[in-house]
């Protein structure tokens, strides 16, 4: 290995065949994420039937750039992320370090404005309702790919299941949003332990391939069950939520006329923002709580070496279990809360793109990092709208948007883990920092 | 004498058509510190796992303290308080030493986790420094310690050590085997040592087994064996100094 000294700092590179097997590796990731997302697009046709129309040039490209971009930053950089603030002062570095660790606090309080400061600004407060619910997916999700190591490529399929049971049962049982809320995660959480029994012995590629499926599977069922779910035209008119009780219409009794506010049909996406934001804030919080807890700790453990498990008397069927249910239960939360808001559901929100997008939050956000889930999906979403208006190009864009990511971090934004556990007398004056926030 | 703590019977295990054990016998007593050595690819690493289950023993049988632990789930064996620190010393590599210990004190219980840290940092003071350190970023010798010392959070009854010594410079091995020799002197712990170290492994333990090929040719105590021609002249040449 070559060592080279620049400044204060070091910067380690690899010899050529490691460059190479590192570039090589990134480019088929980016192959994987983009083949999907780009490589592949569906269209009506004429007759109103699927088309699937390739783009192969722009899907070589993009791959062609990962390759060679990694290839450089694996010459030149090795393996260690490009942090910003490299070469910086060290009373710099100090402060950025402490801006870095109040990005989080920062972003919530910002989060929990954006209704009274966007009030009057429709389509932003359903944008940040949109974010909102990607990062809750990709929370929940990351409980499964970041903490359990198990990828998940068929999680909408639980978004799926949260949606279709709190409309159903909504409609056909008249139950309220509250008392759905929990079935519709239980639910998902049961499918869950469903997915997870066949997969129990599965790894890597073969898991991803069966989860997959499993997620196919769903939306076929929800597709074909024409009696049940109403097949490809879905089910609408889904009772929206009401506060408390309360519901939001310009009635007596209703949530304007009890709190004696003038009637606005902008209460109810206030009302959503604030659900939405709470629920992920659940997630958030139980996915770092369990991290503390011994299945917690046990996700992460086996995500690292599953014999080593095993031989410490880690029960690890229980644990992927429980790691697939507990995923999918906030992912029947989120489905929940996307039928409530949409009013109307059919299977075409649950395509794969939505699992490719969710794991591409995860994997950029930097697998098990919670904040960096949150700031991917707000770039990824918020990068998506941004470039609405040049149709054409806003794939690319967004494809090379993801390129320089996975060339500047190819561990996602925020790669350092942050031990769950430290000793009262050795924690040390300045605790690692995550990388990403430099 | 009483029972062996962990007696092995007629062991056969196979990888697909292969076999690798072909009916292997053997004992460890309570308080022993036995060794297993052979060449590379004997199947010592074999006989250990598969006392954990994991392969599983296609015939014989495995008794661990009188029950019968041949079809028992892994995760179960290592209830049992049997620990072990397996070839390629398997540690997590991105969670911290701390945390490792943590995951290695599953079976023992919260309750003495404190008592039992302050004792393996005791053992290998190197790794008390670096309990917040990635235990991936540790060097070959510091993650040896490091896995059996998380063998040793469990609080076991039989330690099962692969090869501990492999890849270590010389200094480092012996602060191994002398950290071994101490568990089983002042704790009693019963130790079976797989090595290809045959010369310091046979000096440390009390009895030692020579596996050839998936079969137990020799067995004896350690310095009886270590006089054996054959064994001087197959797994000593060049191990003496
Ligand atoms: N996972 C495996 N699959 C197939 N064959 C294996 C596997 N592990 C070990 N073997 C074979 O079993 C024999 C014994 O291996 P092992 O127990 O690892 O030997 P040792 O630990 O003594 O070096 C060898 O011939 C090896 O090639
Ligand atoms: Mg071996």
């Amino acid at each position: 290995m070559n060592i080279q000294a620049s400044g204060t700092n070091r910067r380690i590179s690899l010899p050529l065949a490691a460059a190479l097997k590192d570039a090589i590796f990134s480019a088929l990731i980016a192959f994987g994420l983009f083949v999907f997302l780009i490589g592949l697009h569906t269209d009506q046709g004429p007759t109103g039937a699927l088309v699937v129309t390739t783009r192969l040039p722009q899907l070589a490209m993009l791959v062609g750039a990962v390759f060679a971009g990694s290839l450089a930053r694996a010459l030149i950089f090795g393996r260690e992320p490009i942090g910003l603030g490299r070469g910086l002062p060290p009373w710099l570095m100090r402060i950025a370090q402490h801006a870095g660790r109040l990005a989080g606090p920062a972003l919530l309080v910002f989060a929990l404005l954006v209704p009274v400061l966007f009030y009057h600004n429709r389509y932003l407060l359903d944008l940040g309702i949109l974010v909102l619910t990607y990062v809750m997916l990709g929370w929940g999700l990351n409980i499964v790919v970041g903490l359990a190591g198990l990828l998940d490529l068929g999680y909408v399929a639980f978004y799926a299941v949260g949606a279709y049971s709190y409309a159903l049962l909504a409609q056909n049982f008249g139950l309220s949003f509250w008392i759905c809320l929990p079935l519709a995660g239980i639910l998902a959480a049961f499918w869950g332990v469903l997915l997870g029994f066949p997969v129990l012995r599965l790894r890597g590629d073969y898991l991803a391939i069966v989860t997959l499926a499993f997620g196919e599977i769903i939306r076929l069922v929800l597709l074909n069950w024409q009696s049940f779910t109403g097949g490809p035209n879905g089910i609408a008119s889904i009772p929206r939520p009401s506060f408390f009780g309360l519901p939001f219409n310009d009635e007596e009794g209703g949530f304007a006329a009890t709190f004696g506010l003038e009637f606005s049909p902008t209460h109810r996406i206030v009302f959503l923002f604030y659900l939405i934001l709470a629920l992920a804030l659940v997630t958030n919080w139980v996915a770092k709580r369990m991290r503390r807890l011994p299945v917690g700790r046990a996700w992460e453990a086996m995500r690292e070496d599953e014999i080593a498990c095993r031989s410490l008397g880690i029960n690890t069927t229980n644990t992927k279990l429980t790691a697939f249910a507990m995923g999918a239960m906030f992912g029947g939360f989120a489905g929940a809360f996307f039928a409530t808001r949409q009013g109307f559901i059919s299977p075409e929100s649950f395509a794969f793109g939505e699992s490719a997008l969710v794991l591409a939050i995860v994997v950029l956000g930097g697998m098990g990092s919670q904040i960096g889930v949150a700031v991917a999906a707000l770039a990824m979403l918020g990068g998506f709208e941004l470039y609405r208006e040049f149709e054409h190009y806003r794939m690319l864009v967004f494809g090379f948007a993801m390129v320089t990511i996975m060339i500047w971090r190819p561990r996602g934004l925020v790669a350092t883990r942050e031990p769950s556990l430290y000793l009262a007398t050795h924690k040390p004056a300045v605790s690692p920092v995550k990388q990403g926030l430099k | 004498m009483t029972a062996p703590l962990l007696t092995v019977r007629g062991v056969k295990t196979f990888y697909g058509n292969i076999m690798a054990l072909k009916g292997v016998d053997l004992d460890v007593n309570e308080g022993e510190i036995v060794t297993l050595i052979g060449a590379n690819g004997a199947g010592k690493s074999t006989l250990m796992m598969t006392t954990f289950g994991n392969p599983r023993a296609r015939e014989g049988s495995i008794v661990f303290d009188g029950r019968d632990i041949t079809h028992m789930p892994t995760h179960e064996i290592a209830k049992l308080r049997i620990a072990q620190s397996p070839e390629g010393r398997r540690i997590f590599s991105r969670m911290s030493v701390l945390e490792n210990l943590q995951m290695g004190a599953t079976v023992a219980g919260a309750d003495n986790f404190t008592d039992d840290l302050a004792r393996v940092g005791k053992l290998f003071p190197l790794l008390e420094k670096r309990m917040h350190q990635r235990g991936g970023t540790l060097s070959g010798g510091e993650q040896q310690m490091l896995a059996i010392a998380r063998a040793l959070m469990g609080r076991p009854r039989l330690l099962l050590l692969d090869e501990p010594s492999l890849g270590l410079a010389p200094m480092l091995a012996k602060q191994i085997f002398r950290a071994i020799r101490e568990l089983n002197e002042r704790d009693r712990l019963t130790v079976f040592l797989v090595e290809q170290n045959a010369f310091h492994a046979l000096k440390l333990a009390h009895r030692g087994y020579v596996i050839v090929n998936g079969e137990i040719t020799l067995a004896g105590s350690g310095r009886e064996l270590l006089e054996r021609p054959e064994v001087r002249a197959a797994y000593l040449e060049g191990g003496r100094r």
